[in-house]
């Protein structure tokens, strides 16, 4: 049992001792940003950088001890709920990744229902969903009416473009 | 004021037809939101919030007292009929009601669940305005030193006790007290781990953190780990409860209320421990002629139980959230932040500034919980019928919702970028097993925490050892100084001894 665990364990390592590294990283980073913090010209007890530089600190030694851990064999090969998920879905995380980025790129230059509908039809196709037409429809549905919803009824801005000049008359 | 002053001055503000409507509405939408696969209580209040946005404090709190007990119903029913938890909480309740569920007993399985919660909700909010002004009469005698000690603790039990490991909780607690941390110093006017982005001098948001972290995150895992199939939703059939039902739910629903509001009130927080404390307590009384279906055909005690414990806990959470102002579960923090966000601080002066908000809020818990009860009985198939939802048209749906939730907020690109960036984070959280609940509580427990820090330092001149000599901030310093080492020593001992 003992042995197994072990020869499991090597083959996690990698990846652990990536996730242990990337928080030492991020406490490396704060450390830095913290460094960076101007002294205050106002008279305290406790300046600014007191807690940035504890809590940085702290990460960079939990950090490490995660890195010790990873380089021991890792933990993710004796969690039985990641030891028996699925391998990674290239296509599906692709497909949502790019439904991410289509909303970040279209949302200022075209407003908030035509980034909403092209974020719901990939992200309905990441999970499988083939019928691009009637998700086409169902996405424009579902972004025009919350839309509606949040503008007009709640008076929630949420960036208007073309379609909703177009369904909602000018913005303001 | 005492509790029975409270209460009769809450109801007689709750009970107007305009807030009663805000707590139907609340205790739809979020029984709606809840039921939804993969949304637990804390996603469904953030994404809700914006709705909050054109409502009046009063009118808005019993909104989220609506949804708060919503979701954690809606929660319950997903996990009897799919299940799929939404929440660790209701992980136990999945156990023996997907079992009853796979064989025809949906209904009944659910209607236990739906009275336990009933009677935990009750108990729980009982509690909440029994209790709630003893800890008031305590906490206004803490100091800041004994405020920054109690977070602390807070802190290390939150992310070190509870979950997998105590390192990654600790690292996860050290990701949420950096966002925590970002933005102008309110002190000094200093802006502090902005990368020099004019737009983050306003700090980051929780509600992003919260979206980011249970939408965007779990979103990008489940494709992650997509696998092409259908999913099957079982049948509700009949949802009378036989006698002999009502028989073996009393005692759990009592025992499971009795053991969950005091790990709810605990600053501890967690909802796992009572569930699965209840789970085991009711596997061992059970009656030996019932004793078979645990695991088999799944027992009506293991739903009723765990999942009345899971309620009262909730509500315990709500006495800390209330009194101190301390958030122990990321549902509260949630909660707190909206609170924040109207420009009221919960904690000890809240009961005696503002009693007829606090008092109308615990009147609204137990008017929610009457509403659910009467809401979701009937209504059951209306939520069955949510969860025939397909979960591509789903998952694209709740993208669009988080994102709207965010730009809402602040209709800046930055804030996007954020959002997608943290769930990104939050996807490898999840496959590296790092509790995703000690980041939002850290967020938003950190800034206070350096607050009442500094306040400490500032009324003791600048004298360190203040936290160490006043009693009561040495004895919870002691006690997270256990909470994270005990653990360790007790095994060390152990092998030492064997």
């Amino acid at each position: 049992m003992n042995r197994r665990q072990a020869g499991t364990g090597r083959s996690g390592t990698g990846p652990d001792l990536a996730a242990a590294l990337f928080v030492l990283a991020l406490g490396l980073l704060a450390l830095w940003q913290t460094a960076v913090i101007p002294a205050s010209p106002i008279y305290a007890q406790v300046g600014p950088q007191l807690v940035p530089y504890l809590v940085s600190g702290f990460l960079v030694l939990i950090g490490a001890g995660l890195v010790a851990t990873a380089l021991r064999g890792g933990w993710s090969a004796n969690i039985e709920e990641l030891r028996d998920a699925p391998p990674i879905n290239p296509r599906a995380l692709g497909l949502l990744l790019a439904a991410l980025l289509a909303n970040l790129v279209l949302i200022e230059p075209f407003g908030f229902t035509i980034a909403a509908t092209a974020q719901f039809v990939l992200v309905a196709a990441a999970f499988g969903s083939r019928a691009l037409l009637r998700n086409l429809v169902i996405a424009f549905i579902v972004s025009l009416s919350a839309y509606g919803l949040f503008v007009k009824g709640l008076g929630v801005n949420i960036g208007a473009g073309m379609v909703e000049s177009l369904v909602f008359g000018a913005p303001f | 004021m005492g509790a029975i002053d409270g209460l009769i001055l809450g109801f007689g503000h709750a009970l107007t037809l305009s807030n009663l409507g805000w707590a139907l509405l609340g205790c739809f939408l979020g029984t709606a939101i809840g039921v939804l696969p993969g949304i637990g209580p804390a996603l469904t209040i953030a994404l809700l919030l914006p709705i909050t946005f054109s409502v009046s404090a009063t009118g808005a709190f019993i909104l989220f007292c609506g949804i708060f007990y919503g979701a954690m119903y809606g929660g319950s029913t997903t996990s009897i009929l799919l299940n799929t938890p939404g929440e660790s909480g209701s992980i136990i309740t999945a156990l023996e009601g997907a079992k009853m569920a796979k064989n025809g007993r949906a209904g009944p399985a659910l209607a236990t669940s739906a009275i336990g919660s009933f009677i935990a909700g009750t108990v729980g909010t009982l509690g909440i305005a029994f209790i709630g002004p003893i800890v008031v009469e305590y906490a206004l005698m803490l100091g800041p030193a004994e405020y920054f000690m109690l977070m602390v603790l807070c802190f290390v039990t939150v992310s070190a006790v509870l979950g997998g490991s105590a390192l990654r909780g600790l690292a996860s607690l050290g990701f949420g007290l950096l966002l925590g941390l970002v933005g102008v110093d309110l002190q000094t006017g200093q802006p502090r781990l902005t990368f020099g982005v004019p737009e983050l001098l306003d700090g980051v948001n929780v509600v992003l953190v919260a979206v980011a972290l249970f939408a965007v995150g779990e979103t990008l895992y489940l494709a992650w780990r997509h696998v092409e199939g259908p999913v099957e939703v079982r049948d509700v059939g009949r949802i009378m409860m036989t006698r002999s039902d009502w028989k073996r739910s009393f005692w759990p629903w009592v025992r499971g209320a009795g053991l969950g509001f005091p790990f709810g009130v605990m600053p501890a927080g967690g909802s796992e421990m009572p569930t699965m404390l209840s789970y085991f307590l009711e596997r061992k009384l059970v009656k030996p002629e019932h004793a078979a279906e645990f695991g088999t055909t799944g027992a009506i005690e293991g739903v009723a139980g765990p999942e009345a414990a899971n309620n009262a806990a909730a509500a315990g959470v709500l006495v800390p959230m209330l009194t101190l102002g301390l958030p122990t579960s990321a549902t509260a923090a949630i909660m707190l932040s909206a609170f924040q966000s109207y420009g009221i601080q919960p904690g000890p002066l809240l009961f005696t500034s503002q009693p007829d908000l606090v008092w109308t809020l615990i009147a609204s818990l137990f008017i929610a919980n009457v509403m659910l009860v009467v809401l979701n009985l009937p209504l059951v198939g209306l939520w069955a019928r949510i969860l025939k939802i397909p979960p591509p048209q789903l998952y694209a749906g709740i993208l669009v919702f988080a994102t709207i939730g965010t730009y809402g907020i602040s209709n800046s690109i930055i804030d996007l970028m954020l959002l997608y960036g943290i769930g990104i984070i939050a996807m490898f959280m999840r496959r590296f097993d790092f509790p995703v609940a000690p980041v939002v509580i850290g967020m938003i427990l950190g800034p206070m925490a350096e607050q009442a820090m500094r306040q400490a330092m500032t009324i003791s001149q600048g004298d360190w050892t203040v936290f160490f000599t006043r009693p009561v901030s040495l004895i919870l310093l002691l006690l997270a100084l256990t909470a994270l080492l005990g653990p360790h020593l007790y095994t060390a001992w152990r092998r030492r001894g064997a």
